[in-house]
């Protein structure tokens, strides 16, 4: 780092070359670190980014890049930049990118692209990834000219971040970065964001709005991940502790609505708990804020909440009637919007209903599965809530998707927002290992912890490489039970136990983190579950647990797609996770 | 429903493609889409016929503005407007069939452009069913329609226009609907005594 000058260029107009443009604009943006992958599209850059002070975590495969930048975004709440070649190095970014548009998160990715001159010739390693990556990108462009490169990078940095935040990516051609241009860093500041011109939260809407919440009898508030991205958790408590209104969170929105709160739920949808969805589907009013009414947490439409008004307060006016028919719709920064309706509202000391919603609750609320008989048998949810417990639930978890995701967001209490990075839209395997090192990027002096499946971990395994190389201070925990577990969940429910093609080998995991200099420890019984995780945490550098979980155990309780929230499979009886009657 | 949407759109490469795919998105079928310079430099008017529910006109105008390139987007369903297409259609015609369509094209105001021994063309400007309804009447007559080049639907709001760009550029807004503009509006209506 020490060669690295902190150039001065960004005070006065410069001649540089297109590459020391895209670096020194960066530069000026704030960002310090990248996540890429060099080649031949791209070397020009790679070339120049010894001059500048901005770390480069070279990765292994490059959706691991897009998800670092993409955990490194939701962990930090800046833009992740994520950096790849030409041609299948643009290619190998779609899914990260895809991941990154569903789940509304600000990445600017940067490709290579080969000379202007050639555009379209089927030239080595050309693919037009602009038109590849249209429909998953909040926006994209092709910079074929050195003087274009920073207001472009600063205009896509603006897009990323702004509004409903997203990927952006920027192409440029290989003679664009070779190009020399005077560099302004202050004269390529783009245009100020143009908010959407459809957002509207008329003060008679807002009064609209704030009749409806003080004469609800049962309201529910829907807490999604824009509570995070608007920084709107403090006015959502107000808002709850005010009305006393019991609070559900969608899975990106965990940690916007702190889990040990009393008027706190829990996750709601295909895996919530049994009285977050029956709260939902009782309830007379529900306020949403900063969510979609995404299929996986509204099952049938037709019998979601059917007897509640629904306010929804939301940045995107396309998601307003979306999915459910609204009858406020406030749109615009979560936040901001709350700030409007709070003055309307003058409190209420008690609520009926949340005493109806507690006791539904029941003992299910304080499940404690530490009380458990050990039956010598390791439940993955074991693992979660010892986890929790271990960390006080302070550790950044990165998830996978599947059903440790499930048992994390049912079992690891986030009280902090950006403390659960998951992939929620798209659900990408594969993305908790690389989102988990952008996240610790992000935050080095936080506790972080991977967890994945077996399925999941090996989708994007190598970039075990980039943590060894990195030395970089991640836990990471296999939940190991030879199935694609929750493709065989659906099997065992809805395809008459027919297991095709889910069981899956895997690795000795503890001897391919050793082979990557990694130590481990591989855990069978509950009991070895807290010795691990010491080891894990006391540990400066990186740790691998491969957790023996029960093969055949199912997340409880499930709504099956496209049935009614009440409609839902419970536990059965044998398991020895056992729900009170209350539950049942 | 047909929804028209009238959108302003940077002049760039590649912005077609944006609106275009954002319907493909959506699985809804574009009818017609024409555009052209508007005029602000810079900036290309699109009119938009989408096929779709009675209700997605919000969604498809909101997800439109999502687009970084489109800077204003109209319902115009919501408005009163005008509404033209321009169609240019080749008949086979030999000199001694050609008289009939000559009094065709009089009646619908259309003209003959092109004459050729065993063919002509006609050109015709007009709302949408004026331009079907021709077709229709030259295929009733068992005239044999060998080509027939049709733009789509323009549209333009009446009156008041409401674009943000020129409300930008400080172009001061026309003032509100009098009874002269009204009389003229009657003068440039659509004649509709056309043939049934």
């Amino acid at each position: 780092m020490s060669q690295k000058k902190d150039p001065a260029i960004l005070s006065n107009a410069t001649r540089l070359t297109g590459a020391e443009i895209l670096w020194a604009t960066l530069e000026g943006e704030g960002v310090r670190e990248v996540f890429g992958y060099p080649g031949g599209a791209i070397l020009p850059a790679y070339d120049a980014l010894r001059k500048f002070p901005i770390r480069h975590i070279l990765v292994r495969h490059e959706q691991g890049a897009v998800h670092m930048a993409d955990g490194y975004a939701r962990a930090s709440g800046k833009v992740g930049v994520a950096i790849a070649t030409s041609g299948p190095g643009a290619t190998n970014m779609v899914t990260g990118i895809a991941n990154a548009m569903l789940d509304s998160i600000p990445v600017l990715c940067i490709t290579g692209q080969v000379s202007s001159k050639v555009l379209g010739s089927d030239a080595f390693q050309e693919v037009d990834i602009t038109g590849i990556t249209l429909p998953v990108t909040k926006h994209n462009y092709l910079v074929t000219r050195a003087e274009d490169i920073a207001p472009v990078l600063r205009e896509a940095m603006l897009i990323a971040r702004s509004g409903r935040p997203g990927p952006v990516l920027v192409d440029i051609t290989k003679d664009a970065q070779q190009a020399t241009a005077d560099f302004d860093f202050a004269a390529a500041a783009p245009q100020p964001h143009r908010p959407h011109p459809m957002l509207r939260a008329e003060s008679e809407e807002v009064l609209k709005a704030a009749a409806l919440i003080r004469n609800a009898k049962r309201p529910v508030i829907l807490s999604g991940h824009g509570v995070i991205r608007s920084g709107a958790r403090e006015q959502v408590i107000a808002l709850a502790e005010r009305m006393q209104i019991p609070v559900a969170s969608t899975l990106l929105g965990l940690g916007g609505f702190p889990a040990s709160h009393p008027l706190s739920l829990g996750m709601m949808g295909m895996h919530g708990e049994a009285w977050v969805n029956q709260a939902i589907q009782q309830a007379d009013l529900l306020i949403a804020c900063g969510m979609r009414f995404d299929d996986r947490v509204t099952g049938s439409l037709a019998t979601f909440a059917v007897n509640a008004k629904k306010i929804h307060i939301e940045i995107d006016p396309a998601e307003i009637n979306k999915n459910v028919r609204i009858d406020v719709a406030l749109i615009g920064d979560l936040a901001e919007v709350l700030e409007a309706v709070l003055p309307h509202l003058s409190g209420r000391k008690s609520s009926a209903w949340v005493r109806e919603v507690n006791a539904m609750k029941g003992e299910c609320a304080v499940r404690d599965i530490q009380k458990l008989p050990d039956t010598g048998h390791l439940y993955a949810a074991h693992v979660m809530y010892d986890l929790w417990n271990a960390t006080e639930g302070k550790a950044i978890v990165a998830t996978d998707v599947g059903q440790h995701q499930m048992w994390e967001a049912q079992y690891y209490k986030h009280e902090e927002p950006r403390t659960l990075i998951t992939s929620g839209g798209l659900g990408t395997m594969g993305f908790a290992l690389p989102a988990g090192i952008g996240a610790k990027v992000a935050q080095p002096d936080k506790e972080v912890w991977i967890i994945a499946g077996d399925g999941g971990f090996q989708m994007t395994a190598a970039e075990l490489s980039t943590i060894a190389q990195e030395n970089l201070d991640v836990n990471i925990a296999v939940v190991n039970n030879g199935y694609l577990g929750m493709v065989r969940q659906w099997q065992e429910f809805f395809y008459d136990k027919n297991y095709e093609s889910s069981p899956i080998l895997s690795p000795d995991y503890v001897k391919l983190a050793e082979a990557h200099g990694i130590p481990g420890a591989t855990v069978r019984t509950r009991a070895e579950v807290l010795p691990a995780v010491k080891a894990a945490r006391e540990r400066k550098g990186p740790f691998l647990i491969n957790f023996l979980v029960e093969k055949e155990d199912s997340v409880y309780p499930m709504i099956p797609a496209g049935s009614a929230l009440h409609e839902m499979i419970r536990r059965p009886n044998h398991n020895p996770l056992v729900e009170t009657a209350q539950d049942a | 429903m047909l929804h028209t949407f009238v959108a302003l759109v940077e002049d760039k490469p590649g912005v077609l493609t944006r609106v275009a795919s954002l319907f493909r998105r959506l699985n809804i079928n574009i009818v017609s889409l024409t555009v052209g310079r508007s005029e602000k430099p810079g900036t290309s008017r699109m009119t938009i016929v989408a096929e779709a529910s009675p209700t997605a006109g919000h969604r498809i105008m909101a997800s439109l503005y999502k687009l970084e390139n489109v800077l204003q987007v109209d319902d115009i369903g919501l408005h009163s407007s005008v509404s033209r297409e321009l169609a240019l259609i080749k008949v086979a015609a030999t000199p001694k069939t050609r008289s009939h369509i000559f009094e065709l094209a009089e009646v619908f105001r259309a003209r003959i452009v092109d004459l050729a021994p065993e063919s002509l063309m006609i050109e015709i400007t007009g709302v949408e069913s004026k331009i079907e309804g021709l077709l229709q009447v030259l295929n009733e007559s068992e005239d044999c329609i060998l080509e027939v080049s049709r733009t789509g639907r323009m549209v333009m709001r009446r009156g008041e226009h409401t674009s943000r760009v020129l409300d930008a550029m400080r172009v001061p807004e026309p003032e509100s609907e009098t009874g002269a503009d009204a009389a003229v509006r009657a003068v440039i209506e659509e004649p509709s005594k056309l043939p049934q």
